[in-house]
């Protein structure tokens, strides 16, 4: 999927994650990130591995699992990799690629100064990670 | 057609076709040849170098090569010391960049790289077909037919190494007016002028660098703040040697360096206005410039491929890949040169590989030309035994030295299978992430990597058989010398456990 500047920004705006952000701060977004693409079967997260990423996914499809059992997926929209990297700890579980994966990418050491130069993204992310917790809590029960 | 000296290859079938003589389908084909696999390579240049024969305009290259290292020039590990020359068997036809320079820069100058690779074409008897120009694709039975401007080449595996190439310019209104980084003309063309640059990665400074003592104003424009690799603990960012244009904004010397989005670029007469919106606060800015650069980067030249299937992303439009630099979505199809970009690998605290540039694309091309002969034609490489007794010694020796993983950090890494049959084996240089996802044989692989403090430290990965890969980053040294007691300690004991005791 190769999308034109225009483009991205575009799809960019539709994602729940960057909804209120203005067009010029969209396209620093999309200057900030980088563009990368993964093939099938490929883990993105890797459980105990050190130095991982945070991910938004622009097309396709990623598992979640732990221990090798599939806990949930994730498509696009959906964002992984900020809980490893806000803890300073490595991932509990592998990210799979189930479908090819064409993400935007920040390295784990700019994902602070990218949510506090942009306090409506850290307000989202922050908003889903309490509907996971919620989730979570709610299966428990 | 024949098979004359000056016009090898005639169309017709091949196993496999390379394109492109630049730095990747040179190293390519070398290591195809040298693994006895049949094959043809083209061109549409006239000569050998890619994109070393025009680019860099105005400075030298980006890479250097240290003519004094600590090791004769034909050892491997000199090749840390030497980012530009190409890969070779034969002691005799390596580092040859070094005998090319003039002792005034420990960075060649562009002819002094496209020598450099002349010569090495001419050393190793390396034969393309130039000026023979790939121009269209098909799919043939379990092959590929490649058109080009001499005819058609079968071939059950083609290999693309032709850069990213292609200007590329925004959709943004009013970018068609600006001047792309190729049309960029003689510094005294801008003398007194002012100019505006969109785009703040290495080629809008080389150009700020370089047109700093002929312009009248320089604006550098672009959403987000420059990276600088100073900073990124790698070649991630504006390399230090075109920094120049900060420190002249930083004492207001007439240079201006911009976080702003581009709205549209007007052209009332000769002179352009540049409307932006700043990032931070959005507020509308207005920018008159006698010239307008854009140095917003290149795409892939790779014509009808994605027709075929060969899916691409990104602005650069670089195909999707696996680990071996194959396309995702078409078995048969590989990529060299600074296309394998595409394949991030680990990307550790957000730090990408160096195939974009030649010290990184040698040791791709070379791996992925042993990947094409054992994969597609059942070619086998050596793999030497190692006694258990010396593993340790072995692999923190590679950490220390080999240029592979210092040139590829956390990409390339030094494997060797642990099977209890057979033995310590050596398994060469593979890609990292396909290391630790591949469910194989008991195995450990080395690699070298920079954290996010950029303390620089060799990380070891346990396979089990038929479990995921373990990490364990060993101890940094101050001068990066990782043969010490305590690395042997360190590593000796994650080994003797995995290896029932066989490394000591």
């Amino acid at each position: 999927m190769a999308l034109s500047a225009t483009q991205l920004v575009d799809t960019l705006s539709g994602l729940s994650l960057f909804a209120d952000l203005s067009r010029p701060q969209l396209e620093q977004v999309a200057h900030k990130m980088s563009e990368e693409s993964y093939p099938v079967g490929q883990r993105i997260l890797r459980e105990g591995f050190t130095g991982t990423g945070f991910y938004v996914i622009l097309d396709g499809e990623v598992a979640i699992k732990i221990d090798g059992e599939e806990r949930a997926r994730l498509q696009k929209g959906d964002f992984f990799g900020e809980m490893s990297i806000l803890l300073g700890e490595p991932p509990v579980a592998d990210v799979v690629t189930t479908r090819q994966l064409h993400v935007l990418h920040l390295g784990g050491p700019e994902l602070e100064g990218f949510l506090r130069d942009h306090p409506p993204v850290m307000y989202r992310m922050l908003k889903t990670m309490a509907l996971r917790l919620y989730n979570v809590s709610r299966v428990r029960d | 057609m024949t098979d004359r000296p000056d016009r090898p290859y005639p169309p017709g079938d091949y196993p496999v076709v390379v394109v492109g003589s630049g730095p990747g389908g040179l190293q390519t084909s070398y290591y195809l040849r040298h693994l006895g696999i049949d094959h043809a390579i083209i061109s549409a240049d006239p000569a050998p170098g890619g994109m070393f024969r025009r680019f860099p305009f105005f400075q030298r290259l980006l890479s250097w090569t240290k003519p004094y290292g600590p090791v004769p020039r034909d050892d491997r590990f000199y090749e840390w010391y030497d980012w530009n020359s190409l890969l070779a068997e034969e002691p005799e036809n390596r580092a040859i960049m070094p005998t090319l320079m003039d002792d005034s820069s420990s960075f060649p100058s562009r002819p002094e790289m496209e020598l450099n690779l002349a010569t090495f074409v001419e050393r190793t008897g390396l034969r393309v077909r130039y000026d023979c120009r790939w121009e269209a694709t098909r799919r043939d039975g379990e092959g590929f037919v490649l058109q080009t401007s001499d005819g058609d080449y079968r071939c059950k595996v083609a290999i693309f190494a032709v850069g990213i190439a292609e200007p590329y310019k925004p959709d943004t209104p009013g970018f068609e007016h600006a001047a792309h980084y190729v049309d960029t003309g003689s510094p005294e063309s801008y003398a007194g002028k002012r100019l505006f640059i969109a785009g703040k990665e290495n080629s809008g400074f080389e150009l700020a660098t370089g047109l700093l003592q002929w312009a009248q104003r320089i604006v550098l424009c672009s959403p987000r703040p420059q990276k600088l690799s100073v900073n990124t603990h790698s070649l991630l960012g504006v390399r230090a040697r075109y920094i120049q244009p900060v420190e002249d904004q930083i004492l207001g010397g007439g240079v201006f360096i911009l976080n702003a989005s581009i709205n549209r670029i007007d052209r009332r007469g000769s002179p352009f206005r540049i409307m932006c919106s700043r990032s931070e606060g959005g507020a509308e800015l207005a920018v008159d410039a006698d010239e307008v650069i854009a140095a917003t980067g290149f795409v892939c030249p790779l014509l009808d491929l994605p027709d075929l299937g060969v899916s691409v992303f990104g602005r650069s439009k670089l195909p999707s890949m696996t680990n071996y630099w194959e396309s995702a979505t078409v078995s048969g199809i590989y990529f060299a040169g600074t296309i394998g970009q595409g394949v991030s690998g680990m990307k550790k605290y957000g730090l990408p590989a160096n195939s974009g540039a030649v010290h990184g694309a040698r040791y791709n091309a070379r791996t992925m030309a042993f990947h094409v002969a054992q994969k597609h034609f059942g070619v086998e490489r050596a793999r030497p035994s190692v006694e258990p007794s010396r593993l340790v010694d072995v692999l923190l020796e590679e950490a220390t030295h080999a240029p592979e993983l210092w040139n590829q950090k956390s990409y390339l890494a030094r494997s060797f299978s642990l099977d209890p049959g057979k033995g310590i084996v050596d398994e060469g240089i593979v890609p990292l992430a396909d290391f630790v996802d591949v469910e194989g044989p008991a195995a450990v692989a080395i690699a070298v990597e920079t954290d996010d403090t950029g303390d620089i430290h060799p990380a070891v990965y346990i396979r089990e058989e038929g479990r995921p890969a373990v990490e364990t980053l060993l101890l940094s040294q101050a001068l990066h010398d990782f043969r010490t007691a305590e690395h042997r300690a360190q590593l000796g004991s994650l080994l003797s456990g995995v290896t029932a005791g066989a490394v000591p």
